[in-house]
């Protein structure tokens, strides 16, 4: 029993920052309907300048993490100006191609500037997130992605539903060429949204690294574990891939504890394809209609 | 000898069995007569071993890739699990070979279907749905077989790899470079034949139609499901065939190579060779496999001019960097790839000094 309840609380913390790594992916999918494949890299990007700002700058904590934040921002919208532009209005399949590329492209990058090494950010998160609550101890850093899983939960879901440029999202989502027609500013919402999910992506790579240290390797498998989540939870809900992260984590840290440990990995893919299969629309995604 | 049959000056078919020919005039078939001679004579002969085994190589990749290139360039559904697929047919042509003994003639083909097969059960569940689910039932089906490959090892040995027996055919054993090389290149041309013909059949049709537009392809009465599923088939068919016959030609297999970064070199092939295009699929091999020469060789040279010695320069990471973005730029610069580039050329030259 003990044991089980070790691999709740240990699946629960992993699934939790798989819901937290999907959130950009599902903010460029739900505004543009593409799929990164690149997600995992803008991870690893936000977490290594974070690195070199934090440890290799000696800059401190709080000015490094602006600054972060501030670069990944910026490089979304580079990433956007410089490939996806050109784009705008071509088949969706060259649009995921690119991705494609552009994931082989950074990792690359990052490992041609970094190599495959693991680094570890210095502690710096103050004690006082660490909370307390009978016999379980919650260590701040799940603290502080409990408080941006939340965050970022209520935000997106106010912006999608609210915001003009929430919704101008969502119609470029559904219809490019309609959303031209009507008037939607097309680049806006690609620059806009590009930019929001690198942020979004930096700021979980950070989290990532603060638990599990900075390795590139590790951070783009995780860019394609987020598939198995959104598809889990719906690739165009938020809230689902906070789900979806959470039941696969569970059923990765249970796998692993009970069955074998290298089974683990690939138990999210099962899933993946076992939900296509029973529920293809995910649990919380929208049932598209269409009609011939 | 019939009528000489030039190039009109504008688009005159006058039937639909015109629209369909291979060859637009009796040149383009001379030519291809004259190129597969050169190819078959001159080529081995001329080639060192080195050179010989980059064309082989070639060779198999465009297999892979002309299979890549129907599911991709002619249905626009991605595969991100070729290179799995390709490993597929390895073991499978390798576990034929090794426990039933069976001839190399029917453990290619053989290898191919299981590969079809294999393939079959990953398109399933992506075929309830529109858009580009099948890709991501790819992705998973490429973790699940890299698993699957390590795991299984009554049957693939796990880590320890198979060694193949030596190929035969109808007596005549197939060892070496050149042997090999009539092989792999005998069975290119029949491979690229069978894809030229899949593509003129009301299949070929099919997949264009459901690429182009596929509720109009509905509404015209293409069920849209078992088209995209038969083109994965047929793909994972193709790089079960290539992956077969790359286990006879590298001998002892292991499960190493049939990493997603394989399967991105097959997505990059199809993109930078011309999606939509047969002979896009061999440019792109010939591109991605001399590109992975070339930088193999300029790492070499660097490392033995003590340039980066110290950095200790890894070749994959450059390889990836390369790749993604050979992707990225000819996406962007040229989406038709070299194919469009060579047509481009070539017609330059034809329709010179009036290029207009």
């Amino acid at each position: 029993m003990e044991f089980f309840v070790q691999l709740m609380v240990n699946g629960l913390s992993v699934g939790f920052l798989y819901g937290i790594s999907a959130m950009g992916f599902v903010m460029i999918f739900k505004s543009s309907s593409v799929l990164n494949f690149a997600h995992g890299e803008l991870l690893a990007i936000g977490a290594y300048i974070f690195l070199v700002l934090a440890t290799g700058a000696q800059l401190p904590v709080y000015a490094a993490f602006i600054i972060t934040m501030i670069a990944c921002f910026s490089l979304g919208f580079v990433v956007e100006r410089l490939f996806l532009r050109p784009l705008i209005g071509e088949p969706l399949i060259f649009v995921i191609m690119l991705t494609v590329g552009l994931a082989a492209m950074f990792k690359g990058l990052i490992l041609l500037i970094w190599g495959g090494n693991l680094y570890t950010f210095p502690d710096f998160l103050p004690p006082w997130l660490t909370l307390t609550w009978g016999s379980v101890t919650v260590q701040p850093v799940y603290t502080l992605a409990l408080v941006v899983g939340i965050v970022f939960l209520a935000l997106f879901g106010l912006f999608f539903k609210f915001s003009s440029q929430g919704i101008y999202m969502r119609s470029v989502a559904d219809n490019q060429r309609a959303a031209l027609s009507l008037g939607v500013n097309v680049r806006n919402v690609f620059a806009l949204s590009w930019a929001i999910a690198a942020l979004v992506a930096g700021l979980s790579g950070i989290i990532l690294g603060i638990i599990n240290g900075v390795n590139v390797h590790d951070l783009s498998a995780l860019g394609l574990k987020v598939f198995p989540v959104v598809i889990l939870g719906g690739l165009d809900s938020i809230g689902g891939a906070i789900i979806g992260g959470l039941i696969i984590g569970i059923l990765e840290t249970l796998t692993g504890g009970y069955i074998s440990p290298s089974l683990r990995d690939v138990v999210p893919y099962i899933v993946l394809v076992v939900i296509l299969m029973l529920k293809p629309y995910g649990l919380f995604g929208q049932v598209e209609i269409e009609r011939v | 000898m019939g009528k000489r049959i030039f190039h009109p000056c504008g688009n005159y078919h006058e039937s639909y069995a015109t629209q369909l020919n291979v060859y637009e005039t009796d040149y383009g078939r001379l030519w291809s007569a004259v190129g597969l001679i050169v190819l078959f004579t001159l080529v081995p002969l001329a080639s060192s071993p080195y050179l010989l085994y980059v064309i082989n190589s070639i060779g198999i990749a465009a297999i892979a890739a002309i299979g890549l290139n129907i599911l991709v360039g002619y249905t626009g559904q991605i595969s991100l699990g070729h290179g799995a697929f390709f490993g597929v047919g390895a073991y499978g042509a390798a576990w034929l070979a090794t426990r039933g003994d069976v001839p190399f003639l029917m453990a290619v083909p053989a290898a191919g279907l299981i590969t079809a097969l294999i393939g079959l059960i990953f398109g399933l569940p992506s075929s309830r749905l529109k858009g580009l689910y099948l890709t991501i039932a790819t992705l998973a089906g490429q973790f699940i077989i890299e698993y699957v490959l390590v795991h299984w090892e009554t049957v693939t040995k796990g880590t320890m790899g198979i060694t193949l027996p030596t190929a035969t055919i109808f007596g005549l054993e197939i060892v070496g470079d050149l042997s090999f090389f009539y092989v792999i290149f005998i069975l290119l041309v029949i491979m690229l034949w069978l894809a030229v013909n899949i593509m003129r059949t009301r299949y070929g049709r099919a997949f264009v139609a459901i690429r182009d537009n596929d509720r109009a392809a509905e509404g015209m009465g293409i069920s849209i499901f078992p088209y995209k599923l038969l083109a994965f088939a047929v793909s994972s068919f193709y790089a079960g065939v290539a992956g077969a016959v790359w286990a006879y030609y590298t001998i002892s297999i292991t499960t190493e190579p049939f990493n997603l970064g394989l399967s991105v070199e097959y997505i990059a092939m199809v993109i930078i060779g011309g999606m939509g295009s047969m002979s896009g699929a061999i440019f792109g091999a010939v591109f991605i496999t001399g590109l992975n020469e070339i930088l193999r060789w300029g790492t070499d040279l660097l490392m033995n001019l003590g340039v980066v010695s110290q950095m200790g320069l890894n070749m994959a990471p450059l390889r990836e960097f390369v790749f993604g973005l050979a992707i990225v730029l000819f996406i962007l610069f040229e989406p038709r790839g070299l194919a469009e580039v060579w047509r481009i050329v070539r017609s330059s030259f034809r329709l010179w000094p009036f290029s207009y």
